[in-house]
């Protein structure tokens, strides 16, 4: 982003150089080409060392045997070449499987979840677009999920998902009678809902945000002029908003996939060291397959895949979102 | 601009190789320790009160009476049980970590595979008194048969069954359970009073291997062969399982509700009346600090399949204790055996087991008058005859993890009414075993 930015610059100030003179050009550009880069010295260095770095370790770790018996001294690891791969990926036995299995809840709760967040802060953000009495307390309030430290909201999900005396059973069961006995929230099949509950509940708040930052950039006019065309608030919303908000959408959608599908505090708060089958999130899966079993080779090895699904993810998403902003612009 | 990409290439590598090298220097410590810092010693205590805050103020008149002896200051710090363990880990493999510290005794062999804490040789004991000062029971939880051990017994614990008196009497019922038929039993007279029966902790992983090890002694199964390879899925060990999530699938005595139980809440039901009974380790101080007197309730050995307690298929308790271990990179190692001596101390032993209802597992702080009331006399009394370690193997650790995982889905299948069957039984266990580590 940056290199693109600095050559542009450099290459529009070219011809006013050149007229110059030569002799005092060279070092007067060095500086100005230098400067960026000095500048971002300090934040490269801790890139490397607070990502970068662990990231290879953890590539190096993927090909050690790396288990309770060499964690001391982990260089003296063998090595194991594919073998914690093999194993990661080999679907017929109980490793692989386990973790194939992990894959498709993490996958189906991320895309719930996403979704779910998107509409719910984009409905919110729309409904909060016009002044009202009592809007800015709303907003306020709006944002307190998302402000609160992690583990003190899913704590109190927790109490609240208890069988015995949780509040969710009392209000379902005591009070609706929606269900025939009161259900198990936090071990079993529901937990799957117990956790998109909780991520939902957590992640709107971030979606209604930069929504309604990204609302703030539409201008008025263009709702005025639909209206006097006739449009009504659904067309408006389809023809105006939705189109206005989509760079916003772009990176919106694709950060809270990225935190959604990575997610290690929610499930960890929620179910403990073994989450149930029914919401295994990839994450303390792996967690549990390295410091639990204390194989942290076979831990490495199935983050290193997740980081290779992410990375292709990304790219994909990048590629064809922008190869369809650079159409619409075309257009 | 071909310079300055060469520079940023040249200074990015060199950020590299430092960084790298620096998280390499962990793990350059060797033999043993050294005594660099003789002043000071940090020291990881467990969390064996009710609470980090009780620990610390039972713990902290101690460490200054050492300081005063020594001159050597302890700086003590009460890791959670949830995590100590990683603590360690991490710990070990940073080199990072304190001078002395605490560790559950079932976690012997697998921290002691990893070369992390300092080996307990007869020169080493002789420091603190020798091995023949401490209980046999003790010493066998200490590392693998064979091999130096890598801790000091600290504290022994033992399983009992907790009874309230006052429901007991309500549902007339003379003396507490002492097979599991009878408590079946019993069950149903409790029920009728409207209580619940067994307290348990479905949820939590640790609870869960310590029942499933107990019954899998009475049943025959030792979990691992004799050379140390896991053996889950024997009829035996089935047979082990599914008894104890039948206590809640078909004796129903254990309420369904206590199968997402992984936070003491069983401790809790039955300090507050809800319960009936208990299978608990040393819970006198824990029932004390949440309000129960100790004239409410009874102590009575766990139950057996028949007759009475005793060894092998009589085994109605695990070896359940805290082990101090010193950490091989400490760099005040005489300060260090000094201090695992002043706390293994007759004086000590009696002063902290007191405080948390534990047995001491020196021999002499045992005689001593306050580990012989009827509650500490049933504890001891389990300790010295009817009692088993857990499997003194490397894999141990990962044992407890997968089959205590296991345990908890049969009981989620239980508590959503799902048959727990022998085949259902033996499909969770062996999925746990193809997840043990194949070396």
């Amino acid at each position: 982003m940056t290199t693109t930015t600095t050559v542009k610059v450099a290459g529009h100030q070219e011809p006013s150089g050149t007229a110059s003179g030569s002799s005092r050009r060279r070092p007067g550009r060095l500086r100005r080409i230098g400067l960026p880069y000095l500048l971002l010295l300090p934040a490269l260095f801790f890139e490397l060392l607070v990502h970068l770095v662990p990231m290879i370790i953890g590539i190096v770790m993927s090909f050690k045997e790396l288990t309770q018996f060499y964690i001391r001294d982990w260089g003296a690891a063998p090595w194991a070449g594919l073998d914690n791969y093999k194993v990661s990926v080999d679907i017929d036995a109980p490793v692989g499987e386990a973790l194939l299995h992990s894959f498709f809840v993490t996958v189906g709760f991320t895309l719930l979840s996403v979704g779910l967040c998107w509409l719910i802060g984009t409905t919110a953000a729309v409904f909060m677009q016009d002044a009202f009495r009592g809007r800015g307390l709303l907003r306020a309030l709006f944002l307190v999920p998302y402000a609160l430290p992690v583990y003190a909201a899913v704590i109190t999900w927790v109490f609240m998902f208890q069988h015995d005396n949780g509040l969710v059973n009392h209000v379902l069961y005591d009070q609706l009678h929606l269900t025939d006995k009161p259900s198990f929230w936090l071990i079993g099949d529901n937990s799957f809902y117990a956790l998109l509950t909780v991520s939902v509940w957590k992640g709107w708040p971030f979606a209604f945000l930069i929504v309604m930052a990204g609302l703030q950039n539409i201008p008025n006019d263009l709702y005025e002029a639909a209206a006097l065309d006739g449009a009504g608030m659904w067309q408006q919303l389809r023809r105006i908003t939705l189109p206005s908000l989509r760079p916003v959408n772009q990176v919106l959608i694709l950060v809270l996939f990225l935190w959604t599908f990575n997610d290690f505090n929610t499930p960890y708060v929620l179910f403990g060291k073994s989450a149930p089958e029914a919401a295994d999130l990839i994450s303390v899966h792996i967690y549990q397959a390295s410091f639990v079993t204390w194989n942290f080779g076979t831990g490495a090895a199935m983050s290193v895949l997740l980081l290779l699904f992410l990375l292709v993810v990304t790219g994909v998403y990048l590629a064809v979102t922008s190869r369809g902003r650079k159409a619409s612009h075309a257009a | 601009m071909q310079t300055i990409r060469a520079v940023t290439a040249g200074v990015a590598a060199l950020t590299l190789a430092l960084t790298a090298a620096a998280c390499g220097g962990g793990s350059t410590g060797d033999d043993g320790g050294s005594n660099k810092s003789p002043k000071t010693l940090t020291y990881w205590a467990s969390n064996q009160g009710a609470s980090i805050a009780i620990d610390k103020k039972v713990l902290q008149p101690e460490l200054d009476k050492f300081e005063k002896q020594t001159g050597i200051k302890v700086k003590v710090e009460v890791v959670p049980w949830s995590d100590l363990l990683n603590r360690i880990l991490t710990a070990t493999t940073s080199g990072q970590g304190p001078d002395v510290l605490n560790i559950g005794n079932t976690w012997s062999a697998s921290l002691q595979a990893t070369g992390g804490l300092l080996a307990w040789d007869d020169k080493q004991f002789g420091k603190i008194g020798g091995k023949d000062r401490f209980v046999e029971s003790a010493l066998g939880s200490t590392g693998v048969q064979g091999q130096d051990p890598a801790a000091v017994p600290l504290y022994s614990m033992a399983y009992a069954l907790y009874y309230n008196k006052k429901i007991f009497a309500d549902a007339g019922i003379a003396k507490p359970p002492a097979t599991w038929d009878e408590l079946v039993a019993d069950g149903k007279k409790i029920q009728a009073k409207g209580k619940q029966v067994l307290g348990a902790e479905g949820a939590n992983v640790s609870e869960n291997i310590h029942h499933v090890f107990v019954f899998g002694k009475q049943h025959g199964a030792a979990f691992f062969t004799p050379d140390g390879k896991p053996d889950f899925t024997s009829d035996n060990a089935v047979a082990a399982v599914k008894q104890y999530v039948d206590l809640m699938a078909k004796d129903k005595v254990i309420p369904q509700g206590n199968a997402e139980y992984a936070q003491n809440q069983s401790v809790s039901d039955f300090a507050t009346g809800k319960t009936a009974m208990l299978l608990w380790q040393s819970a006198s101080a824990n029932l004390k600090s949440q309000g129960m007197a100790e004239s409410d309730y009874g102590i009575a050995p766990v139950p057996v399949q028949s007759g009475t307690p005793g060894t092998d298929t009589q085994t109605n308790s695990m070896v359940a204790g805290i082990n101090m271990a010193v950490f091989k990179n400490t760099d005040n190692l005489d300060g260090a055996t000094q201090f695992v001596k002043f706390m293994t101390s007759d004086e000590e032993q009696k002063i902290l087991n007191t405080a948390y209802s534990s047995i001491p597992p020196v021999k002499a702080a045992q005689e001593d008058a306050a580990f012989n009331t009827p509650a500490n006399a049933v504890l001891k009394n389990t300790l010295a005859t009817s009692a088993a370690a857990l499997p003194q193997v490397a894999a141990e650790s990962q044992y407890e993890t997968v089959v205590g995982t296991a345990v908890k889905e049969l009981f989620a299948d239980a508590a959503a009414g799902r048959p727990v069957t022998d085949d259902s039984v033996k499909a969770a266990l062996e999925k746990a075993q193809q997840q043990m580590p194949a070396k």
